[in-house]
């Protein structure tokens, strides 16, 4: 007589320490085999759509600020080029070239967490805690410029809220000379570790086809092997102007696209985000910041989608405007909305360990599933 | 890499007249309207025609048109005849790096759309996201279950429709604090 | 000891609880050092401080929080198997420090100096099995169900290849007593176990890479008994939150803290007995130097305490630095190489104290 058995169903969250924020798994399991992952998410979810249809366009960019609240900067970004291409708006040289250095900080930032915690994910305290005392260089980068370390609210629509500190230049070089040798550190420590590499290469392998269709952007998708990066297929701002390589995954210690090669692009990109800043303050040129920015945002009845490369993928903004104060809907595409939706088909099969590995893998950011 | 209008071209020889339209007179990004029960053999064209291999959904929005009409009469009674929803999708193929955007209208009464679920994977949340915070519901979809509010949320209650209104209670407690 | 005892205070019954009590007397103390020293030892792996403000360098930053533990409410949730889930703490604890018993802290203090005194140690720490397995089951919790059922899978499978290093080394030595094993090392390093024992022939030199072989596999199962990084699966705070003691608060948690750090102790002490000679001093006695007998003992203590804490320091320095394996990988470390390797270096360890 067979014995008759039931799979037992594991809520993975929303209070558990490696689900970045509060997020559900609903983990169907077969002793420890994962057979079906459930997210449910909202948890976190703070209206922002809502909010932004009774807010003119200026009083929004503190509300993108909240989503990805690890790439603010990017987001701030986002929103700006979305108004001003709706507005058709020329900025000055200089706020491109302010806006693209704090744009790759930010990525650096964001990176540096996405990846400190994985190895936190993985069992490895101790890198996640060198790489917060760099970022927090970062940090201290931006808090001279704008005055706050999270939630800067400093790329407006037409410009930024305050030109550069006289010292930024000067410290991003020496944040840069200091930064480069430590992505060794990051590799010695973490890259390479015989345990981590174990953990991590042929687990959760994303085939290329199934990023496409699941609309995975950003590192993951260029894990993938695919390589496209929205700054260099459909380039914004300045962009176009930089030399740097985009990395994509290589399977160099697995197969293409698992957990090893998703976070080992986020190692790489360091060094490009580096390259592109240093190309930024070479040719940063003077100008007045705040020129382009309107008195009155009243952009014309139509409707645009912009997107750019955050470090977690493709971020749009949706926006329709019926010529009034206020949008009438400003829809976020957010890349770890879509990340995060993948996850059904990458967790089968897996244990549940590896559930911890690959949602690191994938590097969400609640803030910005939910809204 | 051909231009919306090649794409509106090419979309027309496909299928008849009555389920499309091009709107181009708005400043900043065209778009073809498509009708709701046809948008899926719209999109499975797109994405399989080998000269257009649309295999990205950028994005999906549901919105509200904000196009309600009221009328009062001599008593002071409202009326209020409902406006349309809409479905945005954002189409971007990477072979080609063009890009089109579709519009799906609905009447707010009978607010149905198909799935593109099985065309693009995509879909599955951003469709979700729509039914729940705009309340369209989309035909064979898998899934359709709200996804940022919470599941018991009041039926029928979308909260980003313009005429959406708080409620006062939410499972026995009082919303408004 | 429970002689001395008996004739010291007249009644036996009393004697009796108070040798049992001893290594209590040192387990504590040792506790509240080893956790500072983890906290310490972390934080300065990681370019931080770490407690600073309770006494010099935090040094009672352990005592307050053993304050604050044992302030805390006890919680018991009201789903669980209460027998169980109030007993599981104590046979935990009970288990390792049963295995403080047979510990030779000097040549003058060892609470029962049994003649089998290394099975002895591998049967009691089998009982944090069971203890472990209850406080997964009671608990009622998934999470604590996991963790308790990976531990005991963990703990009987690495019981293995620690049990048949222990073997070769009873071969070599001839002794299951871990008094006698100390005695036969001596003091002064080169006549230690892990540099081929005190007799001065051949087999000492041919012996020595396969002692290192031998040492290696009976560490890392060791830590894998003792559930630390890379293999603190059933604790595994990313992927099962706490483990077995999830639920557990006030000082049931306590309990399971303090087993941890005893067992912690336990097995490098027994690291060091077997391999690095114990009690005994690398470079000889002051005692000696001076003609003061009774200040042996106290050396002896200092260097059995201070071997333990080192291998409890490599523990620490390991944990901080490595990720954790997965649960099967867990597993073929344990079965496809330790221990075959065990059984090929307990050959080879046979074959050479034969000639």
């Amino acid at each position: 007589m067979a014995v008759k058995t039931e799979e037992l169903v594991l809520n993975m969250g929303p209070q558990h320490p490696s689900t970045h924020g509060v997020l559900r798994l609903e983990l169907e399991l077969e002793g420890e085999l994962v057979k079906s992952v459930k997210p449910h998410i909202g948890y976190l979810h703070r209206c922002f759509e809502k909010h932004a249809e009774a807010m003119t366009y200026p009083q929004i960019i503190p509300y993108t600020d909240r989503m990805d609240y690890l790439a603010s900067m990017y987001n701030n970004f986002g929103y700006a080029l979305a108004v001003e291409k709706l507005m058709d708006i020329e900025v000055p040289e200089r706020v491109e070239y302010i806006r693209v250095i704090m744009g790759e900080l930010q990525r650096i930032a964001s990176h540096l967490v996405a990846i400190g915690t994985y190895g936190l994910d993985i069992g490895a305290f101790t890198p996640f805690l060198y790489l917060f005392r760099d970022r927090e260089k970062i940090l201290s980068l931006f808090e001279m410029t704008c005055g706050a370390r999270l939630l800067y609210n400093y790329i407006w629509v037409g410009g930024v809220s305050h030109d550069l500190h006289p010292d930024f230049l000067r410290l991003t070089k020496e944040f840069i000379e200091y930064f480069r040798p430590n992505v060794d550190e990051i590799n010695n420590l973490l890259t390479f570790n015989k345990i981590f590499i174990e953990r991590t290469a042929n687990v959760g392998v994303l085939p290329l086809d199934t990023a496409i269709n699941y609309g995975m952007t950003g590192p993951n998708l260029r894990a993938s092997g695919l390589k496209f990066d929205l700054r260099k297929d459909d380039p914004y701002s300045i962009y176009d102007k930089f030399d740097f390589d985009i990395p994509v995954g290589e399977g160099m210690v697995g197969t293409v696209g698992d957990c090893w090669d998703r976070y080992f692009v986020r190692v790489l990109e360091l060094e490009q985000s580096l390259k592109i800043i240093e190309q930024a303050i070479e040719q940063i040129p003077d100008g007045d910041v705040t020129a382009a920015i309107p008195k009155r945002v009243k952009p014309p009845k139509g409707s645009i989608y912009t997107r750019v490369e955050n470090p977690k993928g493709e971020l749009g903004y949706f926006i329709i405007s019926d010529g009034g104060l206020n949008p009438v809907r400003v829809k976020v595409r957010a890349p770890s909305f879509v990340a995060l939706s993948v996850m059904d088909e990458l967790c089968k099969g897996a244990l549940v360990a590896d559930v911890v590995a690959i949602l690191g893998s994938i590097d969400i950011v609640l803030g910005e599933v939910d809204r | 890499m051909r231009t919306p209008e090649e794409i509106y071209e090419m979309l027309k020889n496909q299928f008849s007249d009555s389920i499309l339209e091009f709107e181009s007179e708005l400043p900043v990004e065209k778009f073809i309207n498509v009708s709701p029960s046809q948008i899926h053999s719209v999109s499975k064209y797109l994405k399989d025609h080998l000269d257009l291999q649309f295999d990205c959904l950028m994005c999906l929005s549901g919105t509200d048109d904000n196009n309600d009409e009221k009328t009062t009469d001599e008593d002071g009674n409202e009326t209020v005849v409902p406006g349309t929803l809409s479905v945005y999708y954002n189409l971007h193929s990477i072979k080609y790096n063009h890009k089109v955007n579709l519009r799906v209208k609905v009447q707010k009464d009978k607010p149905e759309v198909e799935s593109v679920e099985n065309i693009w994977k995509t879909a599955n949340w951003h469709e979700r996201e729509a039914f729940d915070m705009i309340g369209i519901k989309f035909l064979n979809h898998p899934d359709l279950r709200r996804i940022l509010m919470p599941e018991d949320w009041e039926e029928g209650s979308h909260p980003l429709r313009k005429d959406y209104e708080n409620p006062e209670f939410y499972q026995g407690m009082k919303v408004p604090y | 000891m429970q002689d001395f005892l008996i004739e010291l205070i007249g009644n036996e019954i009393l004697a009796l609880v108070i040798a049992s009590a001893l290594p209590l007397a040192f387990i504590v103390p040792f506790v509240i050092i080893a956790v500072w020293l983890e906290r310490k030892v972390s934080a300065h792996m990681q370019d931080r401080l770490g407690p600073m403000r309770v006494g010099w360098h935090g040094l009672l930053q352990t005592v307050a929080d053993f304050f604050k533990l044992i302030q805390k409410e006890d919680i018991t949730p009201s789903l669980v198997d209460k027998k169980l889930f109030n007993i599981a703490p104590v046979i935990v604890f009970i288990g390792s420090y049963a295995v403080f018993a047979a510990l030779p802290f000097t040549s003058t203090y060892i609470g029962m100096s049994l003649d089998l005194g290394l099975l002895y140690i591998i049967a009691v720490s089998g009982i944090v099995v069971a203890g472990i397995l209850m406080a997964g089951w009671a608990s009622n919790n998934k999470y604590s169900l996991l963790g308790s059922m990976r531990s005991a899978a963990q703990i009987v499978s690495y019981e293995i290849p620690t049990a048949i290093v222990i073997l070769s080394l009873v071969m070599f030595t001839g002794t299951l007593s871990l008094s006698e094993m100390t005695e036969l090392q001596t003091a002064y390093f080169w006549n230690w176990n892990i540099l081929g024992g005190a007799e001065w022939n051949l087999a000492k030199f041919l012996i020595i890479p396969f002692m290192l072989i031998a040492f290696i596999i009976f560490y890392v199962s060791s830590l894998a008994e003792v559930n630390r990084t890379p293999f603190d699966m059933p604790e595994a705070e990313s992927e099962l939150v706490g483990g077995y003691h999830t639920e557990y608060s006030g000082m049931k948690f306590a309990m399971f803290f303090l087993a941890e750090y005893a067992n912690m102790f336990a097995v490098s002490a027994i690291a060091s007995v077997i391999f690095f000679g114990g009690y005994h001093s690398p470079i000889g006695y002051l005692g000696d130097l001076f003609g003061i007998e009774a200040l042996i003992p106290f050396e002896q203590l200092f260097w059995f305490a201070s071997k333990g804490i080192f291998f409890v320091f490599v523990q620490m320095w390991l944990r901080w630095t490595l990720p954790r394996v997965r649960v099967d990988q867990l597993m073929t470390i344990c079965w496809k190489y330790l221990i075959p390797f065990s059984i090929v270096n307990l050959i080879i360890i046979g074959i050479i104290t034969l000639i």
